[in-house]
């Protein structure tokens, strides 16, 4: 009991955010209701994305009704590699990522094999809102795979890794890439077994990891360093953050962003209710920072003069 | 500003709350802890005779107050009969049911409802009558006055004269006085017969009691006969078997005196059926009916004036709140993962029809057999509603089988499962495979065992009685409960699992 008090005085004293916090005092306060169909729906978070010029993977297609599952294979004959996503899906359920064929086969990241009708089956339990938040109907979306760049591939199972940035108020608060597994199946997700290794805010340098809830310094996979590593196209990254609160006008949400090896950064999708995980990757709390954000928000109020806090004030001080 | 404006909500419903509580409990004097349930009876009786033709009458005896049960409340259903009753002194009331002409078979019905009272009531009985000695016959009289002149010299009053009798009588050996007087295989109607003659030829008064015993679920209730005499001013009670003396208050006089119950005239072939069953009624009832007219206006307008059966529904409606604000702890502050938000609340409405451990173990077969059906439903590649349809289905199956095969190896439990909640059922499964599907095993049964776990401890809470009664008697406490979980909404500190995730960040 004791002890348990101990450990929240000094989470607490860290800065340390918890899931009533971020609630409480984040998530309630500062992203309308109205707003979250933005990010909950892929489909109008790429259609917002394209309006405002910011780079997403290319839409090959939509899949509305079940009548339209018949098309599919004609629809993905033009595609030697694509993905399959649910429109509202949250925490990567239900992405199925094919990387390439064999014969009429579709064999996806985790090294599995569809047929066409197997392909269908998945899309019809996506239309039926099996992975929808409130379960409700819901769209799949096919779009363009990610060719990650190479900068990762030591470090990655399969995959794609992506990077996750806090945004708050603009402000991009906190940075943390996050490594597929074996044990994710392909998937950049922390709740599926990827790990995600903290950002030195100022360089785009990666830092220490965090496998589960637990600090790792290597790839469980490759065996390889995480730490280290810079993440290429930085300024690009953070800007890309930076502008998602003008896009979706959610004060406090996480944006992941792909590196494509062709194009660049591309926005994968918003998160009105990002995860806190990133604090163990970073070994810090997200309170201290958002806490000056809100102070000095008065100030802060071109992309510049964002993007100059975050790499200032949020740099990572080594120990 | 938002929170004070919560602090001022809350302080005010827990005032409102707290102010109703205290006034209900110290100014009209609502129990605060469940009372013993007091034992309601009813009973039946079923008259049936062949009318002629012509008038008929028919009379039978009725139960009054006496000693500790009470008449609560008594029909007479006979169509067509004029009813009266009328009060024979020293042997009870009688019903008398007339009609100017009747043919064929008749039935008449009389129902009274008896309710145990604490106030034992002894005034209400007739004064002593006057005594009159038995007529007996030559060798009668004189076995009869040397049983009595024995126990005499024994006895010292009235009391100890009378059980001496019985006794006596009960002891009887063959050839002695007291089984000449008892006759060949004396029933105990003859017993009390004979006993009665014999305390009245000592000197004290005594009649014979004709009554039933309040037996739960009794379909041919048959007279018993015990004895009454006076002494000390006023009349007791002696019973002449054991069992009875050990329970006199499941014993309910009916009438005294030997005069047979039911009298006929105009009809033959008379046939008559006592039936008993029991309920249970709060004794808060009881004391309800004891209010002045203020205080009644005020219990009219509570749960207390609903329907009995509305009421029940409120017992068990009034106790989900506090298994909510329980779930609602879990959830934020401790931080426990179950399926659907308040699934585990209505998990614990199902236990408490089964009990717990059977709820448990029903639960968790029917979760895990349904899981394997829809794994194999999962080949067949099945649309959703369609296939959330089949695995309710399934799950009715199963839900039969288990009750079946549970009642064939005699576990009478099993078969209040059938309220479980089916759909609920389902959802679980279905919820659990994609979890299982998308974020494995592991964390689908951790999902699992915490529905179960929450569940389980909401039902703990809400299956007190005392729970049960503080919230159907002061359903006003309800408020105090919204007040914590406003407050709880407002919380915004660490989850207990969140000082485990975070854990690494504290060094």
């Amino acid at each position: 009991m004791m002890e348990w008090l101990n450990i929240a005085r000094r989470l607490r004293r860290k800065g340390v955010l918890g899931i009533n916090g971020r609630n409480a005092h984040y998530l309630l306060p500062y992203n309308r209701r109205d707003r979250y169909p933005l990010v909950d729906d892929k489909v109008l978070t790429k259609q917002l994305a394209e309006k405002a010029g910011v780079a997403v993977p290319q839409l090959y297609g939509v899949i509305e009704i079940h009548r339209q599952v018949r098309r599919l294979p004609r629809m993905l004959s033009k595609h030697w590699d694509f993905v399959v996503k649910p429109a509202r899906g949250s925490q990567g359920d239900g992405i199925v990522v094919v990387t390439g064929r064999s014969r009429n086969l579709y064999r996806t990241a985790d090294g599995n094999f569809y047929d066409d009708n197997e392909l269908g089956f998945h899309v019809t339990n996506i239309l039926s809102g099996i992975y929808s938040l409130g379960g409700q109907q819901d769209v799949a979306l096919i779009e363009y795979r990610v060719n990650f760049d190479p900068i990762f591939e030591a470090i990655t199972y399969r995959g794609v890794p992506d990077v996750r940035i806090i945004v708050f108020l603009g402000v991009p608060v906190m940075a943390m890439v996050r490594l597929p597994t074996r044990l994710s199946g392909g998937k950049a997700n922390l709740h599926q077994g990827a790990i995600g290794t903290g950002v030195d805010m100022a360089t785009g340098r990666t830092l220490t990891a965090v496998s589960g809830n637990s600090i790792v310094a290597e790839h469980p996979d490759t065996g390889n360093p995480v730490s280290g590593v810079q993440i290429p196209h930085w300024d690009t990254l953070l800007e890309l953050g930076a502008r998602s609160y003008e896009l979706t006008g959610l004060g406090y949400q996480g944006i992941d962003i792909v590196l494509d090896r062709d194009k660049g950064p591309l926005i994968l999708e918003l998160n009105a209710r990002p995860g806190l995980a990133i604090q163990i990757a970073n070994q810090a709390g997200l309170r201290q920072r958002l806490e000056a954000v809100e102070r000095e928000r008065a100030g802060l109020l071109t992309l510049a003069d964002r993007i100059a806090f975050a790499r200032e004030r949020f740099a990572h001080k080594a120990r | 500003m938002k929170r004070i404006h919560l602090y001022v909500l809350a302080g005010l419903l827990a005032a409102i709350g707290c102010g109703f509580f205290l006034y209900k409990l110290f100014a009209l004097g609502f129990p605060l802890k469940p009372e013993e349930r007091t034992d309601v009876w009813r009973v039946e009786v079923q008259l049936q005779f062949e009318a002629q033709g012509g008038p008929a009458k028919a009379s039978l005896f009725v139960p009054r107050r006496t000693g500790g049960l009470i008449v609560v409340d008594q029909s007479f259903v006979s169509p067509g009969y004029g009813v009266t009753t009328e009060l024979q002194p020293g042997q009870g009331v009688r019903a008398v049911y007339s009609i100017s002409a009747a043919q064929g078979p008749q039935s008449l019905y009389y129902r009274a409802v008896i309710q145990g009272s604490r106030i034992v009531d002894e005034d209400s009985r007739d004064a002593m009558p006057e005594l009159k000695p038995p007529q007996l016959e030559g060798a009668q009289q004189a076995a009869a006055e040397a049983i009595i002149g024995s126990v005499k010299r024994q006895s010292s009053d009235a009391a100890t004269l009378a059980s001496l009798v019985v006794k006596r009588l009960k002891d009887a050996r063959a050839d002695d006085e007291a089984s000449f007087l008892l006759g060949p295989q004396p029933t105990s109607r003859r017993l009390v017969k004979v006993a009665v003659q014999l305390i009245q030829l000592a000197g004290v008064p005594a009649r014979m009691v004709n009554g039933i015993a309040l037996v739960p679920e009794r379909r041919d209730a048959q007279f018993v006969r015990w004895l009454e005499f006076f002494g000390g001013g006023r009349w007791r009670t002696l019973h002449v078997t054991e069992t009875a003396r050990e329970t006199p208050q499941q014993f309910l006089a009916w009438w005294r005196g030997d005069e047979p119950f039911i009298e006929v005239a105009g009809g033959k072939g008379l046939r008559h059926n006592i039936s008993t069953s029991r309920s249970y009624e709060l004794a808060t009832q009881v004391a309800l009916k004891r209010q002045r007219v203020l205080e009644k206006k005020l219990i009219e307008f509570s749960l207390f004036g609903l329907p009995l059966q509305t009421q029940a529904l409120f017992r068990t409606l009034l106790v989900i709140p506090i298994g909510i604000l329980l779930l609602v702890i879990l959830r934020n502050v401790v931080g426990i993962k179950t399926f659907g938000t308040f699934m585990p609340v209505l998990i614990a409405l199902a236990f408490r029809q089964t009990g717990l451990l059977w709820g448990v173990a029903f639960f968790s077969v029917i979760v895990a057999l349904g899981l394997g059906v829809r794994f194999y439903l999962e080949h067949l590649k099945l649309l959703l509603v369609p296939r959330l349809a089949s695995v309710v289905i399934v799950v009715i199956l199963i839900l039969a089988a288990l009750t079946v095969l549970s009642y064939r190896l005699g576990f009478e439990r099993g078969l209040s499962v059938g309220l479980f909640p089916i759909v609920i059922l389902t959802m679980t499964i279905e919820r659990m495979t994609i979890v299982w599907e998308e974020r494995g095993a592991v964390e689908a049964l951790q999902q699992a065992a915490g529905s179960i776990v929450v569940g389980a401890l909401c039902h703990l809470v809400m299956s007190q009685r005392f729970v049960e009664h503080l919230f159907f008697v002061f359903p006003e406490l309800l408020l105090l409960v919204l007040t914590a979980t406003l407050l709880l909404g407002r919380y915004s500190g660490y989850r207990l699992v969140e000082l485990r995730r975070f854990r690494v960040l504290a060094r």
